[in-house]
């Protein structure tokens, strides 16, 4: 009797959360020109206005994911879209190791995964260009990546162990809202393979003068670069379907598509 | 007739016996040598090296050798995040011999941050391995060699940026022994040079990050051997007994600096001059260059301790560059003597011997919290500037350094020895009743240090246990 009203303003409730969900937790980005360490054309790169989210996938929000979508549960995933150290940190397919941080980023994920992941809330993985145009943000300023500050801060990081165990959001948020993209965890990008590093960083020389000359430069932008050399290199050493504990993800959107 | 046969069979056995001898190959090219079967590489840990190849016949030879990214000790108080092969600075020891395949599996540890792969001197073809090792955290890499040059040679990371991969400590040596192996000696040890680069100046305590731009500088804050200021002194010593033959394996991860490898009171009998064929004798001082090694060989004759040191001097006595080998046995006073004679020698004018002053002492970054802390960094500070005449229980030497250890002198008046810490002391006191005439010259530390320092002397070896503040040290020093 009562029934019949109730579910319909049941399915209005959800509706409307995931109407918010959409773009609750992303902050614009307003695009602009930089010029990256190393572009596809080794020069000046132009980002369009985007929205990304405000912090990286966690635990949680991914256990969810993996409810509603079985299929990337880890005892169904296809072996071509996820190595075995997939989601390694669940105890089985819904349930998540005791000492497991909901709260942290959600690690062991392969491309496919994250990938699918976004494309279920109706968002897309992040560019390269897209996300280094916003991890070179400091607190106060767009592209901070002269101030020594920034960079002693990024490399301590990657000097620190065991920091995917941390919980999001405890970073400062940086010029344009978004926290986490340095301190946590890597991010998987949605071209992170387009950047050709062979394993022989010396020899990288030759094929790609911008991207490795400044290993051998003595100057100012040093320290950005050894910076970004780590995460290029990083990117560089990894397959679509490895499941890796330092590497997370978080989504980002057209602006266009939030009209 | 009988007899000739005897003979004949007798000569052909003989002969045949002979062709046997003889049938030990000898290859002109290493390339074309066979291997025998398969075993798994021994690797060690430094100072220990793996048991020799000797006479076995070339294998192949597995070698799994994985990646660690860790926190570690630079020295006492100072902490630091250290890249490893296997775990150790400088990485596992691998001993093979000229004709092994090596098959070499490279495991990156699942906790790791970043990529690597290994560079291996020893290895024909391009990158040294580089190119086919390079592996994410969580994987493995599998690559295979032949060691066609025998020698002692330099292994370490060549992922972007090289150069920190090898600061935070990716290096270690990899030995390709002839065909029969290096002759045997009486004992072997593994030590590698490497420089540190450290956000803090020299001995500021904490978790120190890397410092990029002083090791774009080459001014290093740290030399050492074998990932430690303490890796190769007091119980880490490496030892041998009078009348043995030692052999080093040195090596020089770098980044920066080159070595120049001595040992105070040897001489080295046999030198493989960078790790190759080469030998010199009679060598005092073998210059080691980054990314290179030596292996150097001689007979101890007399007991003591033998320190090993990079003779650019400042990098062993102010940076770390120190290492020990404790000779035990019988002296032999044909070869050295001791002292023989101490009498006086009275130059003109005052001898008193005064270190060039700077006036900013800085204060240690992590001001002490409580006595027992006190009494941590005390020590520390003991061990640094007082230990070596005052000795490590506080007793002294007699008749050169008077001892602090139930101390009347000491125990006295706490502002003398402040003011002495400070001052320095020179002249005739009498200490336990017994009399000594030497100079202590002032020590260059900070009213907290002192304050440590001091407060660690008064609480042990039986002295009264005051306490020592830095305010106090800061009334002398104002008077």
């Amino acid at each position: 009797m009562f029934a019949i009203p109730f579910r319909a303003v049941f399915v209005c409730l959800v509706f409307q959360t995931f109407g918010f969900a959409q773009t609750d937790g992303m902050a614009s980005i307003k695009g602009g020109r930089y010029i990256p360490l190393y572009g596809r054309d080794s020069s000046l790169i132009e980002v369009q206005d985007f929205e990304l989210d405000a912090y990286p996938v966690t635990n949680g929000q991914f256990l969810q994911f993996l409810k509603d979508n079985p299929k990337w549960q880890k005892s169904n995933v296809l072996k071509l879209y996820a190595d075995e150290n997939y989601l390694r940190q669940f105890k089985n397919d819904t349930t998540l190791n005791d000492t497991e941080n909901p709260n942290s980023p959600v690690t062991h994920v392969s491309w496919f995964a994250a990938k699918a992941y976004c494309e279920c809330q109706g968002k897309r993985l992040p560019t390269i260009d897209e996300w280094e145009y916003v991890a070179m943000s400091d607190e106060v300023t767009a592209d901070a990546r002269k101030k020594a500050s920034y960079n002693q801060k990024i490399l301590s990081w990657y000097e620190t162990p065991r920091t995917d165990e941390r919980s999001i959001g405890k970073t400062p948020k940086n010029y344009w809202g978004i926290y986490d993209l340095h301190g946590l965890v890597w991010e998987w990008t949605l071209d992170f393979n387009s950047v050709l590093i062979s394993g022989e960083s010396r020899k990288d020389v030759d094929r790609d003068s911008n991207l490795f000359c400044g290993s051998a430069a003595i100057g100012a932008t040093d320290l950005m670069n050894y910076a970004a050399f780590m995460r290029y290199a990083f990117r560089g050493s990894i397959k679509a379907r490895y499941s890796i504990k330092n590497l997370g993800f978080r989504c980002a959107k057209n602006s266009t598509e939030t009209l | 007739m009988k007899s000739i046969l005897k003979i004949l069979s007798i000569v052909l056995l003989l002969s045949a016996y002979g062709c046997f001898k003889s049938k030990k190959k000898v290859y002109t090219n290493t390339e074309d040598i066979p291997v025998h079967r398969e075993m798994k590489a021994e690797l060690t840990a430094p100072p220990n090296v793996p048991r020799p190849v000797g006479e076995r016949k070339a294998k192949k030879l597995i070698v799994e050798m994985e990646i660690l990214e860790k926190e570690g000790e630079l020295t006492d108080g100072v902490r630091y995040v250290f890249w490893t092969f296997g775990g150790t600075v400088p990485g596992s020891f691998i001993r093979t011999r000229v004709g092994d395949e090596v098959e070499f599996h490279l495991q990156n540890h699942p906790d790791n941050k970043l990529p690597h792969n290994i560079d291996l001197h020893a290895v024909t073809g391009p990158g040294g391995g580089a190119e086919s090792s390079f592996v994410a955290p969580g994987h493995e890499k599998v690559f295979s060699f032949k060691t066609l040059n025998p020698g002692l040679y330099v292994y370490h990371c060549a992922t972007a940026p090289v150069g920190m991969h090898i600061a935070n400590g990716m290096y270690g040596l990899i030995l390709v022994e002839p065909d029969g192996g290096l002759p045997l000696v009486d004992r072997e040890y593994y030590i590698m040079q490497g420089d540190f680069y450290t956000k803090g100046a020299n001995g500021e305590r904490g978790l120190q990050p890397f410092d990029m731009q002083k090791a774009v500088d080459e001014k290093a804050d740290y030399v050492v051997f074998n990932g430690n200021v303490g890796a190769l002194t007091g119980d880490n010593a490496i030892t041998a007994k009078v009348g043995e033959t030692v052999r080093l394996f040195v090596g020089n991860g770098g980044p920066g600096l080159v070595s120049s490898f001595h040992v105070i009171g040897e001489i080295f009998d046999k030198v493989h001059v960078e790790g190759g064929d080469l030998i010199n004798e009679n060598v005092q001082t073998t210059m080691i260059p980054a990314g290179g090694a030596a292996i150097v060989e001689f007979h101890v004759n007399v007991p003591g301790t033998f320190i090993l040191v990079d003779h650019s001097i400042f990098r062993a006595f102010n940076k770390g560059a120190l290492g020990m080998l404790k000779v035990e046995g019988e002296e032999n006073e044909n070869i050295y003597t001791g002292e023989q004679y101490d009498g006086i020698y009275l130059p003109e004018g005052p001898g008193i011997q005064e270190m060039p002053t700077t006036d900013g002492v800085v204060e240690s970054e992590i001001p002490a919290q409580n006595f027992e802390e006190q009494m941590k960094f005390g020590k520390q500070i003991y061990m640094q500037t007082c230990f070596a005449c005052h000795q490590a229980e506080g007793q002294g030497i007699p008749n050169a350094f008077p001892p602090l250890a139930k101390s009347d002198y000491l125990n006295a008046d706490v502002n003398r020895a402040i003011g002495i810490v400070l001052n320095g002391k020179t002249g005739e006191i009498t200490v336990n009743g017994q009399k000594y005439n030497s100079v202590m010259t002032r020590q260059m530390l900070s009213s907290e240090e002192i304050a440590n320092v001091l407060t660690y002397v008064y609480n042990s070896w039986g002295n009264n246990k005051t306490v020592v503040t830095s305010e106090m040290v800061n009334t002398i020093k104002n008077k």
